[in-house]
């Protein structure tokens, strides 16, 4: 068997586990009445479907784990993408304002009493797609996509799409306000089972496809000409794969909002393990950006004395010292 | 026969936002030939090899690869046929030695590139050719740039091609390593039959490893024939804009072009 296939699947394995590990936790830990609950009494509740703890722990919990794993790993993959096409190690969905652009979208949606799906998650890809031509727009010009041209183009759209925001929020007279705030800051409370599963039917395929293109991802690293004497359809992967990635986004952005740095944490984090071949980083990132947002929302859940927080504050608080410190190095 | 003929071009003219930078060039280059375009800078030689490389479309003319039009190729058959080195190469991903080497398979592999027996095979000998074997499990950015050179050239002929275009493949490297840089494009072409087409800033160096140079100077197509037939004096000098010594080298009396500087001008009234 090839050394690659070999690598991608150990490394898959790896991942997998912790993400087990981690699921599990999700499950046994929560903020409801019921306390800490061991894995003991977890595995007991399977047996019992009308206790309190089933419900707590497959009814509500156990969707919330699986859509929190999916949206983690959708995260990831946008960052890992964006970082390969930009050839930029600090491009992300969210730094670069794409997720705010979505959130225009989805707020817009929302005020205007479309359903979820799918009219809300249009006008949030709208939104992801808009702001996402509007960067590439601002920081090329003639010359080619510059590390300090993205980010700056970055930096003021998604500046510009906060205040778009703060500007909708604060026009909205009713009762909606707090539950668009507390959305807006990557809240993953909100769901069940079919809502995990209308994300799995969006965002798995997306999964295969990008898996799929992974080995052009290393070729377009080495340069767009380099990529293309290569025999790689420079345009159309890049465009493809762009689009791909702002629909991933934006539909996790109108799930739970803005879940902030989770694509440019973990594919950091995973490019220092595992090296720079995608076909392995996909896989990791898709287990390991689940694992981390199944860890963040945990917390969420668990740190507060009373009720919890947002996971997207989370991943902030994480996240933004992080990129602070990707960016010294960097220089 | 067509076949003898690597690459030929028709009046092949070449603009940047209406900014002329090619124009009417027409030249052939055989199959095994060691083939250096020379000229002041700016004067087009990166975009010539980028054209020849299938990077850039010429706006006029016809570019024919292996007797056919370039523009009848697909993507990933005209890859097969000519391999690209770039002048600047990037390493801002680390990538490790022995995964860039064996990129250059990914023409003759699936969408996935997985590589097979016969593919690490290729790698095995593009590395022992290009002699960075004990370099493969390094990665990119902790090598120098001879080093790195080397690697993505190894890339190159892992690649398989009919064809190597390099853009100057010798800038910024010290003597020795330009040396082994030209002297293994000469056995590239001698024992693998690849063609060789590059550019080359040191008119010397072309001079003796080149079987035919081509002169270009804004644009335009001054000369191209064998070393001897294109560095004269007077070309070069019209060329470059300065005084030159043109003089035969010791080692095969192939022509050696010396700078004069300021001070010696008016001690050579006899030029």
């Amino acid at each position: 068997m090839s050394s690659v296939l070999k690598r991608i699947m150990a490394v898959s394995a790896i991942m997998i586990f912790f993400l087990a590990c981690v699921m599990v936790l999700g499950l046994c830990f929560g903020s409801s009445g019921t306390g800490i609950r061991s894995f003991a009494e977890t595995i007991e509740s399977f047996s019992n479907p009308n206790s309190l703890y089933y419900t707590i722990i497959w009814k509500i919990r156990f969707p919330r784990v699986i859509i929190a794993a999916m949206v983690g790993a959708a995260l990831s993959l946008g960052g890992l993408v964006f970082q390969a096409l930009m050839r930029n190690p600090l491009a992300e969905p969210y730094i670069l304002g794409i997720s705010g652009g979505a959130a225009i979208g989805a707020i817009l949606g929302i005020l205007l009493n479309l359903s979820r799906f799918p009219g809300v998650s249009f006008l949030a890809f709208l939104g992801g797609m808009g702001t996402l031509f509007l960067v590439l727009l601002l920081s090329t010009g003639k010359t080619l996509l510059k590390k300090e041209a993205l980010l700056l183009s970055g930096v003021m759209v998604n500046s510009f799409c906060s205040a778009v925001i703060m500007f909708l929020i604060s026009v909205t007279q009713d009762a909606r306000i707090h539950n668009i705030m507390f959305w807006l800051m990557g809240d993953l409370s909100s769901g069940g089972k079919s809502e995990a599963l209308l994300m799995g039917i969006i965002l798995l395929p997306c999964f295969v496809v990008i898996f799929w293109f992974s080995n052009s991802m290393n070729l377009l690293l080495l340069g767009k000409e380099m990529a293309l004497s290569m025999g790689v359809n420079v345009k159309f992967i890049t465009i493809f794969l762009l689009v791909i990635t702002s629909f991933m986004v934006s539909a996790t952005v109108c799930y739970c909002g803005l879940v902030a740095f989770v694509g440019l944490v973990i594919p950091h984090l995973l490019r220092m393990i595992f090296g720079t071949d995608h076909r392995v980083l996909v896989p990791a990132c898709i287990f390991g950006g689940g694992a981390y947002l199944v860890l963040c929302d945990l917390l969420a859940r668990t740190l507060p004395l009373q009720g919890e927080m947002p996971a997207g504050v989370i991943t902030a608080l994480i996240g933004a010292p992080v990129f602070i410190f990707l960016l010294k190095r960097s220089e | 026969m067509m076949d003898e003929v690597s690459v030929c071009a028709k009046n092949i003219s070449y603009a940047y936002d209406g900014v002329s930078v090619l124009s009417n060039l027409s030249f052939t280059v055989n199959n095994g030939e060691f083939f250096i375009v020379i000229g002041p800078n700016g004067s087009g030689k990166t975009t010539l090899m980028k054209i020849i490389a299938g990077l850039l479309k010429p706006r006029i003319g016809k570019l024919e690869i292996k007797g056919q039009s370039i523009k009848k190729y697909k993507r990933k058959i005209l890859a097969r046929k000519i391999a690209f080195v770039p002048q600047q190469i990037p390493t801002d991903f680390p990538f490790v030695v022995e995964d860039v080497v064996l990129f250059g398979r990914s023409p003759h592999l699936g969408t996935f590139g997985l590589a097979s027996v016969a593919d690490i095979s290729h790698l095995k000998k593009a590395m022992k050719f290009t002699e960075i074997s004990d370099l493969a499990r390094r990665r990119l950015n902790q090598l120098s740039g001879g080093e790195c050179q080397r690697v993505f050239i190894a890339r190159a002929i892992c690649q398989n091609p009919d064809i190597i275009v390099l853009d100057e493949p010798t800038a910024s490297l010290d003597i020795a390593h330009q040396l082994r840089i030209m002297d293994m494009m000469e056995k590239m072409k001698q024992e693998k039959n690849i063609t060789v087409i590059m550019v080359s800033h040191d008119v010397n160096l072309a001079a003796m490893y080149a079987d035919t140079l081509m002169l270009i100077n804004r644009g335009q197509q001054v000369r191209v024939g064998p070393p001897g037939a294109v560095l004269t004096y007077k070309t070069l000098e019209a060329v470059y804009g300065c005084p030159l010594l043109v003089d035969g080298n010791p080692l095969d009396k192939l022509p050696r072009v010396t700078p004069v500087p300021g001070r010696y001008i008016k001690k050579m009234p006899g030029r």
